[in-house]
């Protein structure tokens, strides 16, 4: 029933010229994507990529139990100095992401160019 | 397709975890033959999914053979669910997030699905029941024009 979360990982370069390192997710967001969506995060090397952009955009599902692993990413790159952007949501989605705050600690761009024009 | 007040339709889902996108699925499309609004259904749909979720995790225990049933029956511009399990209810409401606290780590990232529900949704009613002959359930009501 659930979907195969996916994650894929590209480098980018923002209007700025920072280097940014995109987390790419499709599929199901939910519990059972920790390994994709944490494990891919802590696999990067935190002196390296600094600046984080999640895009949510082939994203098929997503719940409470999946944004609390965002919650979790967000926790350890506020603690890591790392800064975390996120995109591609949908506006159902950007309404919940704002209603638990996330956008205290993270920024959403409602696109990819969005998010590089601005970073 | 006509469609009237008073038509009802029962899913019965196994307590394990995806299933509660068939659910999920279903209220959509009700909603959307009652001619709900894109933005109301998605509200719909997260609603929902969370009270089953909630439902097979802390209701049932993840037990499969044990089903989730969920009821929705259509209403003149309103869809009323109801989600039953075995377990005994919420003994104690939950507090809404903080982002704050989550992010120190002094409160759980997890635990949002109740504050989801009763944002999302216009009524969100928690019955306990024995977890025996009597289930417990979740009521939620969603209008089709959001309440101010």
């Amino acid at each position: 029933m659930q979907t195969a979360n996916k994650v894929s990982q590209q480098q980018l370069t923002g209007a700025s010229g920072q280097q940014i390192t995109c987390l790419r997710f499709t599929g199901d967001v939910s519990s059972l994507s920790k390994d994709a969506i944490v494990g891919t995060y802590q696999a990067l090397d935190k002196a390296v990529h600094k600046c984080i952009l999640l895009d949510f955009k082939g994203v098929e599902y997503l719940n409470s139990s999946g944004i609390a692993l965002v919650i979790q990413v967000l926790m350890e790159a506020n603690k890591a100095g790392q800064t975390v952007s996120i995109c591609g949501l949908t506006p159902h989605f950007t309404k919940v992401f704002t209603m638990v705050g996330i956008t205290k600690y993270a920024t959403l761009y409602p696109d990819e160019a969005a998010a590089l024009a601005a970073l | 397709m006509s469609v009237t007040s008073g038509s009802k339709v029962e899913v019965r889902l196994p307590s394990r975890l995806g299933f509660e996108k068939v659910a999920m699925s279903t209220a959509a499309g009700m909603a959307k033959l009652m001619g709900f609004s894109e933005d109301r259904i998605e509200d719909l749909k997260t609603a929902v999914a969370e009270a089953c979720i909630n439902a097979m995790e802390h209701g049932n225990k993840m037990n499969a053979s044990i089903p989730v049933s969920v009821v929705l029956s259509m209403k003149p511009d309103e869809l009323e669910v109801k989600v039953m399990d075995n377990g005994t209810g919420m003994q104690t409401p939950a507090p809404s997030p903080d982002i704050d606290r989550k992010m120190s780590g002094e409160e759980e990232a997890r635990g949002m699905g109740m504050f989801l529900i009763q944002a999302l949704v216009d009524e969100a009613e928690w019955v306990s029941g024995t977890g025996t002959d009597e289930q417990s359930f979740v009521r939620l009501v969603i209008r089709m024009k959001e309440n101010e």
